[in-house]
C-alpha cells in the first residue's frame, strides 16, 4: 500500500492490487485508478514504522553534512579534534548528536527488519505487525542506551 | 511534455537490490565506528587520526561513501516519486519533483567529493 520499495520493484505493466489483507501482484492495465492518498487511509502500525523509516532517512540525508563537518574538523588537526570534543560537551550539541544517532539507529533497526522480511520471514499480516512492534521496542531501547552513553 | 517517471537504473529490481547491498555496507560501517568509539572512552586525536589514515579503513570508508551515495539517492528518489505527485502538488508536480531530485543529486555528489577530500587529506 503506497510502499515505494514494493511498487518500484515491479515491472511497468504490473500494479499492486490490495484486497483485504492480501497484496497480490497482477498484470493489469496500468491506467486503472488506485487510491494511494495516504490522507484518506487509516494507517496501521506497519505504516507508522514505514513512515518513520522514511522520515529518519531524510533526517540522515541532511545529517550527512553535520557528520562530515565533524569528521573533517576532527581529522584536520589536533586543535580541530579538541574543538569538536569541546563542542560535544554542550547540551545543544549533545541533543543534536543524540537526535541524529537516534534517527540512524531507528533506520538501522527498521532496515534490518526489511532484510529479514526479504528472506521471507514475517511477511504475513500478523508477522508484519509483530515485526513493526519489535522494531519500535528494540529501537526505543537502543535509543535510550544511546542517551545514557551520551550524557 | 514528458511526465514519465524513470529511475536511475531503469530497473526497479536493480534499484531494490542496490538499496539492500548498500544497506549492509552502511550497517557494517556504522556498527564498526560506533563500536570503536564506545570501546575507546578516552579517545584522542592520535588514535582517531591513525584509524582513518589506515589504508584498510580508507577503502572501507570510500566503499561506504559509494554505498551511501547509491542508498541516499534511491531513498530520496523513492520518497520524492511517492509524495511529490500531481495528487499532492497539481500540475507543477513534475517540475517540483525534478528540481527536488536534482538538488538531492547535487547535494549527494557534493557530500561524496567532500568525503573523498577528507579521507585523502589526512
Amino acid at each position: 500500500m503506497g510502499d515505494g520499495y514494493l511498487t518500484s520493484a515491479l515491472p511497468d505493466n504490473f500494479a499492486l492490487i490490495v484486497r483485504g489483507s492480501q497484496c497480490d501482484k497482477k498484470a493489469v492495465n496500468s491506467q486503472r485508478p488506485v487510491n494511494l492518498d495516504l490522507r484518506t487511509i487509516k494507517l496501521p502500525i506497519t505504516a507508522y514504522t514505514s513512515i518513520l523509516h522514511r522520515i529518519s532517512g531524510v533526517i540522515l540525508f541532511v545529517g550527512i553534512a553535520v557528520l562530515l563537518f565533524g569528521l573533517d574538523k576532527s581529522l584536520a588537526s589536533e586543535e580541530g579534534f579538541a574543538q569538536v570534543q569541546e563542542c560535544l560537551t554542550s547540551a545543544l550539541a549533545k541533543f543534536v548528536i543524540w537526535g541524529l544517532l537516534s534517527a540512524l539507529l531507528y533506520h538501522l533497526v527498521a532496515g534490518v527488519r526489511h532484510l529479514i522480511m526479504d528472506m521471507g520471514i514475517g511477511e504475513t499480516l500478523e508477522g508484519g505487525k509483530l515485526g513493526s512492534q519489535i522494531v519500535l521496542v528494540v529501537s526505543a531501547i537502543v535509543i535510550l542506551l544511546l542517551g545514557v552513553w551520551i550524557w | 511534455m514528458v511526465t514519465n517517471v524513470t529511475n536511475f537504473s531503469r530497473s526497479g529490481l536493480y534499484d531494490w537490490m542496490a538499496q539492500r547491498v548498500s544497506a549492509v555496507i552502511l550497517a557494517a560501517y556504522v556498527l564498526f565506528l560506533l563500536g570503536f568509539v564506545v570501546l575507546h572512552p578516552g579517545l584522542g586525536y592520535a588514535e582517531w587520526q591513525a584509524l582513518f589514515s589506515n589504508n584498510a579503513m580508507r577503502i572501507f570508508s570510500l566503499l561506504t561513501l559509494v554505498a551511501l551515495s547509491a542508498h541516499a539517492w534511491i531513498g530520496m528518489w523513492t520518497i520524492s516519486t511517492d509524495y511529490l505527485t500531481p495528487m499532492a502538488l497539481g500540475k507543477y508536480a513534475t517540475v517540483v519533483r525534478f528540481l527536488f531530485q536534482a538538488a538531492c543529486g547535487i547535494a549527494m555528489f557534493a557530500f561524496f567529493v567532500w568525503g573523498v577530500l577528507i579521507l585523502w587529506g589526512i
